[in-house]
């Protein structure tokens, strides 16, 4: 054992530093988004108070599109391993870093909505200030606004686009944190309800904290395992496991697991999902929803697909199960929900475990399936919980199931875009919603009998959310609203352009997915 | 002409004009439009008929093939055969039987208070639109997938016709049981059809019907698929246990819905184990031939027994329905070419049967303010003669009087099944009588007896009504004496259909000795 470690530390030291080697075209996007956000931290230091908002949306707005533009000319034709392996720019990571900026250019135009007044709508002016507190008031009086936002969901993107390209472990947790740490603190920031809004971003931060500390024993003792962190490096010692260090592999691939589908929202790792989509602003919870999740699935096949696919059959058991929980655990306790923002909480982990189903298969087929869905999906969330940002009650958002009744009649566009919407959570077809569920279904289907098992369980889920997703729909509709002052905001050019995308997106993905199914399906490699 | 996509003008038209009836902005307008799309859709249809060639040799005609989603292998395919094209052609023709009868569905209607009510009677002929666009692509979809997207999308429309437009307290409860049952029904097909398409050849049109015939599949595999789509479709069509959410959708639904979803969108269930079942898994079938039996024979008696006992006409309606949708269903797996054709000429004749039932019921409900129960009626023959002789028509037609169309196929029905399960004809037999008895005794309540108080002049037929039920009368006469019409172009289809199975019908000898 010893001789062992020791020989590895005479390997590990090189000789002379090198630099590693970097590939700047392909990491170009990831350069650019962070380079934003920081930018953005100075704005918020040095530009008045007055023009920082607009300063800081264009900004935001600039660098994801020039981001998006440096993905498609530059990182799409450099697929390759840089950084000294720490940064793998292959298929997926390019999909997925595309998806990422899509969602990240809808969540800035949400965030961004004043709804008539003269700061963002959703957000507090004052984070800091205790809640109802004089200082609180005062903040409101002087008209300042947490215009650092914007920086902070740049920098969070970051950490997502480098979460789902990472080739190493300590890459990974690193991405993991920068990514969590923003959201923690934009949680926290909702104008409303300051005490529910603190409540979760501390539920959240606290949770994650402890998932990441999964993480990381995880990475720990893949790292005693292997003798490197790399997840080729992993896979390699998988293939030719050392004598005697077997016992340490699946313990620390739960471990990494747990940490990875705790982002996920899985059961029984979801418990925070409710709470912190509650609590937080909700264009935060649409733009988490979105992303959040599909960083976390591109973590996750990352890590499952390329580092541990070799043992495969000593831990897909155990996600298969984790699977079939979150799709029944989700469906069963979304209907019983109340509320909005946990209804699509709840129903956001029963989409989870959908997509597990999908990551099940093993093929590339698969792959191709979950990157499908996780785009779809996450247009459609975002369109959702902007819809719901704009129906309020005396001035504030009406979250509660029964505020909506009658929506139908008095709103038909924006009960239609939000019928139109759940239907496709629903997974009707001619949505976007059916063709991702086919999509990561037909895989599992063809994966075998566990695959098709589970996908049984996952039809049967989805009809149990169904239920919930048509009583909605029967609440705007056929029910009499219960009095006349739950009304639907003047959205701003920039929601009704959030919205749009999300709803236009889910209309075409439903009737022609071809294009994108097949984008889906070229980007569905991995750099191994 | 015959380049002409014929199909997918069939499917655009009633979208278009849809789409056009929803923007109108007067209410009056819209109804004229919606008319005029649905009959110009059925010139379309005749048009197709035309097209069409007995014993061409070919399963489907007009086919229309286009890759569409060729990652999953979904073709958009199109092509139909004599029982589809029967069953498009009953479609068309009772659409604007439908939105003629739904005229004044919406007329005394309250306001609701913010006035914004007022494009209701857009959205409902729309709707209706809608409703045919689906109807045709489910009947002429040949590639599965396609099938099932009609076949789930289908949903939504009858949804909100029921849900939003319907009539009574529990029109959203009836909505929504309708949905999830369909919706679960849909989801457990779903599986069965990823399942299929791996079992096939695969590729970009995996999913064409002819790619998934005469496939040798394990048949444990196969069996499981064949359960898939067939609770699907029992649940569609519907069937004992699983039809309680008809009697509740059929009495929340306006008669015009009615007649769409027990007249046309439940032989969505028949066809599909015709189409579907038989053609691709014949093994299953027959293994699965004496449940289904069963089932089907429960279905007859009970939905007859329960049809008598009901107070609500468009619930004894409804019950009918699943008597008769028994029927289809025995003679479909007797797998007989007498009752496979019996069965199809059935859902024909079954269509314009129930529509004149629900839409006559609805010229009575209207002219007794709404009340749909049998006790609020009674010697109306003295108040509406010619209703109450057009109500007896059709309730003739509906327990099968010989010279009336039902006739002959209840008559298929039972020799096909005599054939080669004559214990299950047998059973089946006596629900001709119950029929009598829940029609005959339904007329005697309604309509014989004293004169009723009313208080009120109440007029007979109008002509917008006389022109709604004449269609219904003349094609149930002219299919009762001239069925060759309907037949000669679904027998070869069964014929192909039972190729498939594998079937032989029995020889006449030894049908007698009930051998299986």
């Amino acid at each position: 054992m010893n001789s062992i470690l020791a020989a590895q530390s005479v390997a590990a030291v090189p000789t002379a530093y090198v630099a590693p080697e970097v590939n700047w075209a392909a990491i170009s996007p990831l350069v650019i988004v962070m380079a934003a956000g920081l930018l953005g931290v100075v704005v918020e230091a040095f530009v008045p108070r007055r023009s920082r908002h607009i300063v800081q949306v264009v900004l935001a707005l600039v660098g994801l599109v020039a981001a998006f533009v440096a993905l498609v000319a530059l990182a799409v034709d450099n697929r390759t391993v840089t950084l000294g392996g720490s940064v793998v720019i292959d298929g997926m990571a390019v999909f997925m870093m595309g998806s990422l900026l899509i969602f990240g250019v809808l969540g800035v135009l949400t965030f961004a909505e004043k709804l008539g007044g003269e700061h963002p709508d959703a957000f507090t002016p004052m984070g800091a200030a205790i809640p109802g507190s004089s200082y609180e008031r005062a903040a409101a009086r002087a008209g300042l606004a947490t215009s650092e936002v914007f920086p902070l969901v740049l920098i969070s993107l970051a950490g997502m686009m480098m979460f789902v390209s990472a080739g190493d472990l300590i890459t990974m947790f690193v991405a993991l944190e920068v990514l969590s740490l923003p959201l923690y603190v934009l949680v926290g920031l909702a104008r409303r309800r300051r005490l529910l809004s603190q409540e979760a971003s501390l539920k959240y931060f606290l949770l994650g904290a402890f998932a990441s500390a999964f993480f990381l024993f995880g990475a720990a003792l893949l790292y005693g395992y292997a003798g490197t962190t790399d997840l080729a490096g992993i896979a390699a010692a998988v293939g030719a496991p050392t004598a005697g260090l077997e016992p340490l592999l699946v313990p620390a691939i739960l471990l990494v697991l747990v940490g990875l589908l705790f982002k996920v929202g899985a059961v029984p790792f979801h418990s925070w999902t409710p709470d912190a989509y509650q609590g937080a602003p909700t264009p935060v919870t649409g733009f988490m929803a979105a992303a959040t999740k599909l960083a976390a699935f591109g973590a996750i096949l990352r890590f499952g697909y390329v580092a541990v696919e070799g043992s495969r059959w000593s831990w897909q058991g155990g996600v298969a199960a984790i699977a079939a929980l979150t799709m029944v655990v989700g469906a069963v306790l979304s209907i019983t929900q109340t509320d909005i923002k946990r209804l699509l909480a709840y129903s956001s982990v029963a989409h989870a475990g959908f997509i597990l189903v999908g990551v099940l298969a093993f093929s590339t087929r698969g792959l191709a399936g979950v990157l499908f869905y996780l785009l779809a999906y996450g247009l459609t969330t975002i369109a959702a919980f902007g819809v719901v940002t704009l129906v309020r009650q005396h001035g504030s958002e009406a979250t509660n199931i029964s505020q909506w009744a009658g929506l139908g009649q008095r709103h038909p566009i924006v009960a239609a875009v939000f019928g139109f919407l759940l239907l496709a959570f629903a997974g009707i077809p001619l949505t976007s919603g059916f063709t991702s569920k086919f999509a990561a279904f037909a895989p599992a289907v063809e994966s075998g009998t566990m695959g098709t098992v589970l996908v049984v369980i996952g039809v049967l889920a989805s009809g149990i959310t169904a239920y919930i997703y048509v009583k909605l729909i029967v609440i705007m509709y056929f029910h009499d609203a219960p009095g006349d002052d739950v009304t639907v905001a003047e959205a701003s050019p920039l929601t009704t352009a959030a919205i749009a995308i999300g709803t236009v997106a889910t209309v075409v993905l439903g009737f022609i997915p071809g294009p994108v199914l097949e984008l889906a399906g070229r980007a569905a490699e991995l750099i191994r | 002409m015959s380049n002409l996509p014929l199909l997918t003008i069939l499917l655009v038209l009633p979208l278009v004009g849809a789409l056009i009836v929803a923007f109108l902005p007067s209410a009056e307008s819209a109804k004229r439009v919606a008319l005029g799309f649905s009959l110009v859709t059925l010139l379309v249809g005749i048009a197709a008929a035309s097209q069409f060639r007995l014993n061409s040799g070919e399963q489907f005609q007009l086919v229309e093939q286009h890759s569409w989603i060729p990652q999953f292998g979904v073709s958009y395919a199109l092509g139909i055969d004599g029982i589809s094209l029967t069953l498009i052609l009953l479609a068309l023709v009772l659409t604007p039987v439908c939105i003629l009868a739904a005229w004044n569905d919406l007329e005394n209607e309250p306001i609701p208070a913010e006035g914004r009510g007022s494009r209701r009677v857009q959205t409902y002929f729309a709707l209706m639109l809608v409703l045919v666009t689906f109807m045709v692509g489910v009947f002429a979809a040949i590639d599965v997938f396609l099938f099932y997207v009609f076949f789930e999308a289908m949903l939504v429309p009858v949804y909100f016709l029921i849900g939003s437009f319907g009539v009574g307290p529990r029109r959203g409860y009836a909505a929504v049981k309708f949905l999830l049952f369909g919706l679960i029904g849909g989801l457990i097909m779903l599986v069965a059809v990823i399942g299929v398409y791996f079992v096939g050849p695969g590729g970009a049109d995996g999913f064409l019907v002819s790619n998934l015939t005469g496939l040798s599949i394990d048949p444990s595999v196969g069996r499981w698929l064949f359960v898939g789509f067939f609770v699907a479709f029992a649940i569609k069509a519907p069937m004992w246990p699983v039809h309680t959410w008809l009697p509740d959708a059929a009495s929340a639904a306006r008669p015009a819905t009615a007649v769409l979803l027990v007249g046309v969108l439940d032989k969505v269930g028949t066809y599909g184990m015709i189409r579907f079942c038989l053609q691709m898994f014949p093994e299953a079938s027959s293994w699965a031939t004496p449940v289904v039996l069963t089932l089907a024979v429960i279905s007859v008696v009970y939905g007859a027994l329960l049809a008598i006992g009901q107070s609500d006409i468009m619930r004894l309606i409804a019950f009918t329905s699943v008597s008769h949708f028994g029927l289809i269903i025995l003679g479909i797996f007797a797998l007989t070419t007498v009752g496979g054709a019996g069965s199809a000429l059935y859902m024909i004749n079954h269509g314009f049967s129930t529509a004149a039932l629900f839409l006559i019921a609805g010229m009575l409900i209207v002219r007794n303010h709404g009340q749909q129960h049998i006790e609020a009626f009674g010697g109306w023959q003295r108040v509406t003669p010619v209703i109450a002789g057009v109500w007896l028509f059709a309730g003739l037609s509906a327990l099968s009087l010989p010279g009336l169309s039902t006739f002959v196929s209840e008559f298929l029905v039972f020799v096909g099944t005599y054939q080669r399960y004559p214990v299950a004809a047998l059973i089946a037999v006596p629900a001709v009588l119950l029929a009598s008895i829940y029609i005959l005794w339904m007329y005697k309540r309604t309509m014989t007896g004293p004169r009723p108080e009313l208080g009120r002049p109440v007029a007979d037929i109008t002509l917008r009504e006389k022109v709604v039920v004449a269609p219904l009368v003349a094609a149930i006469l002219l299919l009762g004496v001239y069925p060759a019409l309907a037949l000669d172009p679904i027998n070869p289809a069964v014929e192909t259909t039972l190729e498939h199975v594998g079937a032989v019908d029995p020889a006449p000898s030894q049908a007698t000795g009930g051998e299986r």
